[in-house]
């Protein structure tokens, strides 16, 4: 239990990184076979020992579980310390689970330069889980950054035609958006330390340190203005990484040139990095600053949901329209977390795993036909139900997923995200609704397109259905999807203690402002517990 | 003055004498038996290290010795190891290099042995006419050394531009030093530090002069304004001497730089730091983007490395404590960095000019994977991600400039940062997601000597990116001579 307690986080984090190692050293780069078995044993390895995470955190124990700390630069104030609580175990089983499927799909997707490509995949899950792990903000940053590496080469080697203008667009978005985020980081440290005296603020003297529980401590005395001016540099790092209208356009290109498994990752997981930066640190950090941007960011997340709905809508590629629906349904997530009350930041959280099990799936089903057709065109498809009708059935789930159908587990999030919508205000509520009305239409038009109807095309006649490896990699999303959906309420549990910390820190940072916290906690006494809520109203409906 | 003080000295003595042996020897060996000679260069370089750590160091504070020429202290022991390091490492990668394009190697070693004397000097120098004499002994070897092969065209035309350029600003700066003597009535660092705090009573000649010396400084690092030598110095320099010029002569104007302004005209800070900020700004914007552009190898490198001039430069805007040692932290990384991605420029050089374009990368992961994730790391390093240490090199100067509130300067910073990985990936993309045609590639030399000085390099980049703490330390030591 104590090796554990100490070594957990450190083992699934690294185990990756040894796995990649082995290939590299290890394995010559003819022998695809081995560099497959050891690349998917290692995720398999991993995902494993990512799952005793979900029972032994404790939801009444510390903030911080499984903790790892040492120095790293002490003369800095740089530690190394990793630490979760129920939110990062939550995207770490997420993650770990996502890197496996996306491994294990790839064996016959992929044929060139394979040693490279599951060398990079794994270096990019070590990567992810050191950012959901970071409590130290240099370590966090490192990680951060390191991860865009590995997506770049994934995106640039095995993508589509435009595979090098997407490479690099998506490396120097977030890049900007990250080096920016760089200097609010700084700006943060010294406040706390030394103080920035040349722009007249004097620091608070504690000693230098980027260890991120201390800092939340110090949010309440960070004055006004230099918070708007963080969160403005975080906003747009994270921002870019959501991505929040409009800093999204690196997103279709990405998603569309990248390789099946980049899809999955990048709008499973790294996606959620920048609602993950929101909750963990813009909301506890910069209160004060969260608080008023409430007023623009919740229009910019509206823009978000309409427009990414409207476009995904208009467009004729099927890639191309999963892609720009999670631009939507990340504009629930952000919408949800700055409606800053108990049931919109559940369903923010939930909803990010909802969206990386439903979309991921979702890019997994477009990847399996796109590998036998090469072709990705609704237009070119139509009444395939008839030849596949196995897959039919898996991507009927997923698109119910996708759009919120009781029992599913998107309706649980959206349902829940609504509510805190409304509770801030019956317009954010009205656009959201039609959000996911826009969802429906676009996500069940183009499967009837293409699964319904004459099977007109000739190409189409001898589909294979799916086979068993194929099979595989959907049905844990498909299980996940009908667990949140039916049974919501462990999940609500475990993530239950950030969501009253997160609205703890922003509600006392405006003790002079008696309108938004009385009736934050009217809200979160008011929705003790939502969780078993909706749940049983979707059995009923059932 | 006692016979002790020269104590301290003997470094430099000892490698100025091996530089003449050298010199000698090379006659009879500069063709043919020219590794025998980069040997006993090396070894040259790494007695005058030991006599560094022996007898240079400090027992207590910094200590000025020789009629107050030079002081003894932490500052100058990291960067004359430093020196001795790049030195080395250049003698190494450069042996082949010269023997391949038909030339002795005799002179080579004796004028890097002769520049690195010349940087010692410039690091230690606690006079202004000892930092000149330094600045100059440095800057005529490298001159010579950048016409080197004396054939070429091209080679012939950087030295010619660089040694016109740099005598045009060595008199800048010698004017800017008299007009500080003559209103301080002093050249001792320590001296002019006093006066300028009490407050000097013919401000407007030393403000100046001041002034004056950073226009030369600023040449001698390389920023804009003063920046238009180095691309033609850089591309027609043999490649090893590019990666040494880039490195060594750079850190130790820094080191210079930082002894002067840091050390002795802080004191009127208001008087040059409007002037550093600009620079600052323009040098780190013009050099990225004047990168972008550029197909020739060499060429980009060397705006890389004005833009890096630029980053550096903003420890000393900062001017505190953190800006002085992260900038000596930076100028170890940095040199690293820079020998490693010169050094493979070098490697793939096959003949004359060859490998120096862009293009002449492609495919390069295929037929050499270790050659081309090495440079993948340096490249990662230079634009600034970790986990290497160009991402900790940059980490702190910001985090100094950021501290001093120049919050504006250090977003151009990072935005430009941002922008360089857009021409450093260019390689990447070449090297990793093109085939090539098999037709234009540029052969891999084999090079035993310069691929072990390369690897070297990369393994440092990586060691100082996961754990920087120890160098950090190191750096930390040198404060105390610039008064902090």
């Amino acid at each position: 239990m104590g090796f554990i307690q100490h070594h957990l986080l450190n083992i699934i984090c690294y185990l990756p990184l040894a796995g990649a190692l082995l290939i590299i050293f290890g394995i010559r780069k003819e022998n695809t076979k081995a560099i497959k078995a050891v690349a998917t044993v290692v995720a398999g390895l991993d995902f494993l020992a990512s799952i005793p995470l979900w029972f032994l955190y404790r939801p009444d124990g510390p903030e911080f579980q499984f903790v790892v700390r040492g120095e790293w630069i002490p003369k800095v104030g740089v530690q190394y310390y990793f630490g979760v609580d129920g939110f990062a175990v939550l995207l770490i089983l997420l993650t770990t689970l996502l890197t496996f499927i996306s491994i294990y799909s790839s064996f016959t997707a992929i044929t060139h330069r394979e040693k490279e490509y599951y060398v990079f995949l794994l270096l990019l899950s070590t990567g992810m889980m050191g950012v959901f792990m970071s409590l130290d903000f240099v370590l966090f940053y490192v990680f951060w950054e390191v991860m865009l590496v590995p997506m770049y080469f994934l995106i640039g080697v095995w993508g589509g035609p435009r595979k090098l203008y997407a490479a690099i667009k998506f490396f120097l978005y977030t890049l900007v958006g990250s080096v920016l985020m760089l200097v609010g980081i700084l700006a943060l440290y010294f406040y706390n330390s030394t103080g920035l005296e040349a722009i007249g603020l004097p620091g608070l003297g504690n000693a230098a340190t980027f260890e991120i529980p201390k800092l939340y401590e110090i949010a309440p005395h960070i004055p006004p203005e230099l918070q708007f001016w963080i969160f403005l540099a975080f906003f747009v790092g994270f921002a870019i990484k959501v991505p929040m209208w409009p800093f999204h356009t690196w997103l279709p290109d990405a998603h569309v040139e990248a390789p099946t498994a980049g899809s999955v990752i990048l709008a499973g997981v790294l996606l959620k990095m920048g609602t993950y930066g929101f909750v963990r640190f813009s909301l506890p950090l910069l209160p004060d600053a969260t608080m008023k941007a409430v007023a623009w960011v919740g229009p910019l997340a509206i823009i978000a949901i309409i427009y990414g709905a409207l476009v995904a809508m208009a467009q004729k590629d099927m890639k191309k329209l999963v892609a720009y629906s999670s631009v939507s349904h990340m504009g629930f997530v952000m919408l949800g977390m700055f409606a800053l009350n108990a049931p919109g930041l559940r369903g923010a959280i939930l909803q990010m795993i909802n969206h990386g099990v439903s979309t991921g799936a979702l890019f997994l089903l477009v990847g399996i036909v796109y590998e036998r057709r090469h072709n990705r065109l609704i237009a070119e498809y139509g009444g395939i139900a008839k030849v596949m009708p196995l897959y039919a059935m898996f991507f009927m789930v997923m698109t119910m997923s996708s759009i919120g159908l009781p029992t599913l587990n998107g309706f649980i999030g959206e349902f829940t995200i609504l509510i805190g919508a409304f509770n801030h205000s019956w317009v954010w509520a009205l656009f959201a609704a039609t959000g996911i009305v826009l969802g429906a239409a676009y996500m069940l038009w183009m499967y009837q397109r293409v699964f319904f109807g004459e099977l007109t095309n000739e190409k189409n006649k001898d589909l294979k259905d799916l086979n068993r490896r194929e099979q595989w990699t959907l049905i844990p999303l498909i299980i996940l999807a009908f667990w949140i959906g039916l049974y919501p309420k462990p999940f609500f549990r475990i993530m239950e203690p950030t969501v009253t910390r997160v609205l703890e820190r922003v509600g006392a940072a405006a003790p002079d402002r008696p309108e938004t916290p009385a009736a934050l906690r009217a809200v979160s006494e008011h929705h003790e517990e939502p969780a078993a809520e909706p749940a049983e109203a979707s059995s009923e409906t059932e | 003055m006692t016979l002790e003080q020269f104590v301290p000295f003997v470094p430099e003595i000892a490698l100025a004498v091996a530089a003449l042996a050298v010199l000698l020897a090379g006659i009879p060996m500069g063709r043919k038996a020219p590794r025998a000679l980069a040997l006993l260069s090396v070894a040259a370089m790494a007695v005058s290290a030991i006599l560094v750590v022996l007898y240079a160091t400090p027992s207590a504070g910094p200590e000025v010795i020789l009629g107050g020429m030079l002081s003894v202290d932490g500052f100058g022991v990291f960067f004359k190891l430093l020196f001795l390091l790049a030195g080395a490492i250049t003698l190494l990668m450069g042996v082949g290099y010269v023997v391949r394009a038909g030339y002795g190697y005799g002179e080579f070693a004796s004028l890097v042995l002769f520049a690195t004397v010349g940087m010692m000097v410039m690091a230690s120098g606690a006079n202004l006419a000892s930092l000149y004499v330094g600045l100059e002994l440095m800057a005529l070897s490298v001159y010579i050394l950048v016409g080197y092969f004396k054939l070429e065209v091209k080679s012939n035309e950087g030295a010619v531009k660089y040694f016109v350029l740099g005598a045009l600003s060595s008199a800048i700066l010698l004017y800017g030093i008299s007009l500080v003597y003559g209103g301080l009535g002093t050249l001792e660092l320590g001296a002019i530090r006093d006066a300028l705090a009490a407050g000097s009573p013919s401000g407007r000649v030393v403000g100046l002069g001041i002034v004056l010396v950073s226009f030369g400084m600023l040449f001698k690092v390389a920023a804009v304004p003063f920046h238009v030598w180095t691309p033609d110095a850089y591309e027609g320099a043999p490649t090893p001497i590019t990666a040494f010029i880039s490195v060594a002569p750079k850190a130790a104007a820094f080191a210079m730089f930082l002894r002067l302004f840091l050390g002795a005209f802080r004191p009127a800070i208001g008087q040059w730091h409007g002037v550093l900020w600009v620079a600052a700004a323009a040098t780190m914007i013009y050099g990225n983007l004047a990168a972008l552009t550029q197909d020739n190898v060499k060429r980009m490198l060397a705006y890389s490395s004005i833009a890096h001039a630029g980053y550096a430069l903003l420890g000393i805007v900062a001017a505190n404590a953190m800006g002085a040692w992260s900038l000596l932290l930076y100028m170890l990384i940095y040199t690293f960095m820079n020998l490693g991605a010169f050094g493979f420029v070098a490697l793939l050089e096959s003949r004359g000019y060859a490998g120096e374009l862009v293009t002449d990368y492609a495919g390069l992961a295929k037929r050499a994977p270790a050659a081309a994730a090495g440079m993948l790391i340096l490249m990662l390093a230079l634009a600034g991600i970790p986990p290497t240490g160009g991402f900790m090199g940059k980490l702190y100067v910001f985090s100094a400039a950021v501290q001093a509130g120049y919050v504006w300067l250090v977003v151009i910073a990072v935005i430009m940062s941002a922008v360089s990985l857009y021409y450093y990936f260019r390689i990447v993309v070449q090297m990793y997601l093109h085939d090539g045609d098999g037709s234009e590639l540029a052969a891999l030399v084999r090079d035993r000597w310069l691929e072990i000085g390369i690897a070297a390099c990369v393994v440092v980049v990586l060691i100082l990116g996961v754990w920087p703490a120890p160098a950090l330390g190191w750096a930390q030591a040198g404060l105390a001579a610039l008064g902090f």
